[in-house]
């Protein structure tokens, strides 16, 4: 048997795997994305004239935008901080990673829950504020874009958090020693070892927890205003899904959603490009 | 400039470790380097060696900065060193697995230790220059580590780590990763790069030969503790105990009854007859040790004076010459180097001159 013959049996072992990819995850893409191509009415472009000109679906691919970046800016800023610090296993390491991590495990219902009995205006929060004096009237932190962004950042914390740990502490503990004897204090080892090295990574992290961010739902709801401020983009896949019984202008929303996301993943890995051209996996070198 | 204080070469004259202690784990656990004192003359080259675990690298980082003190002190001439961060004293260290940063390109990691000293850039392209061409990496500037091979690697984190014209250089076994020709090379290298330079040398490696052929002084480490400190010479000879004896290549190593010490003349008592020897360390008890090496060992017919009989059970070819093992009465096994063709099975007579055999005292 010749080598190329051996070769052309052994792609037939990923044939399984490729079968339930294609199964699971192309055919159904495939079958949206044609499906929005056939509207109850009009051209095969018709649905996508239509959220393009109707005043109820174009904003919200914007009112997302404007939750989702924000939110995973937040966390990528606040997780980087205290990943780094946490890069040397201490007494304290797992501690402070496990009380992180706890929201993942409550998942969005349960957060909304907890946010709308301690943040809302008569909530604890509020309460105390006004029982010291710093504000005279109820603080309005749910039912509103607040709610959401707050949501979103504390569901979407503990990811970013473990992602951005994984990544600090892949990069070899000596770089920062060699930085250290060379002159570099904490701050410049950080500024000039670890963050160009952790750029990669911030990429990643912002690009995971962007797309996760972008498909909002249950909390622009539960915690939001999901009939204007925070009427985001899955509210109209749902709405046009399942009270409007359109298929195809749901299917449409779908794809518009993917590629908003396809366009921001695009240009964060550009912007990584731009500024990285070294290896990959920092650390070995 | 004093950012570093007393970072120019003619205020340092001396390095003193005092009594430096580190442990790890609980108060009260074995020290992983204990009570190390001693002076480093400015210009030196001083070894530290010892099997993995003995505490040599550990003293390397007490003194980098990168592991706290558990206990003593370290001074520069008269300023306690042992408090400060390690970017504050104008140290330069070159790490087992290079360390090089593989997001900067050759001339930026030469360049860094110049950047935090916020050197001017043409007085730090000059030096990145000149440094680059001791190590002979000219033309290589604009690579990122990742392109070269280890040895290259090697040559750049010496680069790196001398351009800032440290006080005191530190090499945590930098050979260690490389091939053996590449080894010996590098090794004519970093002695070549510190008789141009003159810069005090600190070098940790667990390579006797390493060690030997490099250093103007060797400190013998084993278990945390000093063993000896001397030059090669007085290491090599006359090892101070039998630790020291065993690092050493002394393979050899007979545990006999004491039958008489005169001065510094002993004999001792084997199966086979008397061996005799020179005191090392006083024997106190009954037993003691004679400390052998292999190529001390002449291999000869019977009535050889000092002369253990025994018979040839393997013998190793390495070119040059042979280590023959041979089973001496009493179970006692001897090896012996000898250019000599021998077969397996021979009776031969492993002879030694007195003066080469050192004695240590035994356990009991």
């Amino acid at each position: 048997m010749t080598r190329a013959k051996l070769g052309d049996r052994v792609v037939l072992l990923v044939a399984p795997a490729a079968a339930v990819i294609v199964l699971l995850f192309v055919y159904p893409f495939l079958y949206g994305l044609v499906l929005s191509f056939r509207p109850l009415s009009g051209g095969v472009l018709g649905n996508y004239v239509t959220f393009f000109t109707s005043r109820s679906l174009w904003p919200t691919m914007f009112t997302t935008l404007r939750l989702a970046v924000p939110a995973t800016a937040i966390n990528v800023a606040l997780a980087l901080p205290i990943a780094y610090l946490m890069r040397r296993p201490t007494r304290y390491q797992k501690l402070v990673t496990t009380i992180l991590v706890v929201p993942m495990t409550l998942g969005t219902v349960l957060i909304a829950e907890g946010m709308l009995t301690y943040l809302g205006p008569k909530g604890w929060l509020s309460q105390l504020l006004q029982l010291i004096h710093l504000t005279s009237e109820p603080v309005h932190l749910t039912h509103n874009y607040t709610g959401v962004l707050l949501s979103l950042i504390v569901s979407g914390f503990p990811f970013v958090f473990l992602l951005l740990l994984s990544y600090v502490s892949g990069i070899d503990p000596v770089l920062g020693k060699a930085a250290a004897t060379l002159g570099a204090g904490p701050w410049q080892q950080f500024r000039h070892v670890y963050l160009p090295l952790l750029l990669p990574g911030l990429a990643m992290a912002f690009c995971l927890a962007f797309v996760q961010a972008f498909s909002v739902f249950p909390s622009a709801v539960l915690l939001g205003a999901p009939a204007g401020p925070t009427r985001v983009i899955s509210i109209a896949a749902y709405e046009a899904a399942f009270e409007q019984y359109d298929y195809s202008l749901a299917s449409c929303v779908a794809m518009i959603m993917g590629a908003v996301q396809l366009v921001v993943v695009a240009a964060v890995l550009g912007v990584r490009r731009a500024l990285y051209r070294g290896p990959v996996a920092g650390g070995k070198g | 400039m004093n950012y570093f204080p007393g970072s120019r070469m003619h205020d340092f004259d001396s390095l003193r470790l005092e009594r430096v202690t580190r442990r790890f784990g609980k108060p009260g656990s074995p020290a992983a380097l204990h009570e190390l004192s001693m002076t480093i003359a400015r210009g030196e080259f001083v070894a530290l060696l010892g099997p993995s675990g003995c505490g040599k690298s550990t003293a390397l980082n007490c003194i980098a900065g990168l592991i706290p003190l558990s206990g003593g002190a370290i001074w520069l001439n008269d300023d306690r060193l042992d408090l400060l961060p390690p970017e504050k004293r104008g140290f330069g260290m070159v790490f087992q697995n290079y360390a090089l940063f593989p997001h900067m390109t050759v001339r930026r990691n030469v360049q860094f230790g110049l950047m935090m000293r916020r050197v001017a850039a043409a007085e730090r392209d000059r030096r990145t220059a000149r440094a680059l061409e001791l190590v002979q990496l000219t033309g290589h500037e604009d690579k990122l580590p990742g392109q070269l091979s280890g040895g290259q690697q090697q040559r750049v984190a010496i680069a790196r780590a001398i351009v800032v014209e440290p006080r005191l250089v530190l090499m945590d076994e930098p050979l260690s990763n490389l091939d053996a020709r590449l080894r010996l090379e590098m090794r004519a290298e970093i002695r070549r790069i510190h008789r141009e330079l003159g810069r005090t040398t600190l070098y940790v490696t667990h390579d006797q030969d390493e060690a030997l052929s490099m250093a103007d002084r060797i400190v013998v480490m084993q278990d945390g503790t000093v063993q000896q400190i001397g030059t090669p010479e007085e290491v090599y000879a006359q090892p101070a105990n039998l630790h020291v004896a065993r690092f050493m290549g002394f393979r050899n190593l007979l545990e006999l009854d004491v039958e008489e010490v005169t001065g510094r003349e002993v004999a001792l008592r084997g199966p086979w007859g008397v061996l005799r020897g020179t005191v090392k360390q006083a024997p106190g008890g009954r037993r003691a040790v004679a400390a052998i090496r292999p190529d001390e060992i002449a291999i000869g017919p019977a009535g050889a004076p000092n002369a253990i009989a025994g018979e040839v059970e393997g013998v190793e070819y390495y070119g040059r010459d042979c280590l023959v093992e041979i089973a001496a009465a009493g179970g006692l096994r001897l090896y012996a180097r000898t250019q000599r063709p021998i077969e397996r099975g021979a009776v031969v007579h492993a002879a030694v001159a007195p003066d080469r055999v050192l004695v240590y005292p035994g356990s009991s």
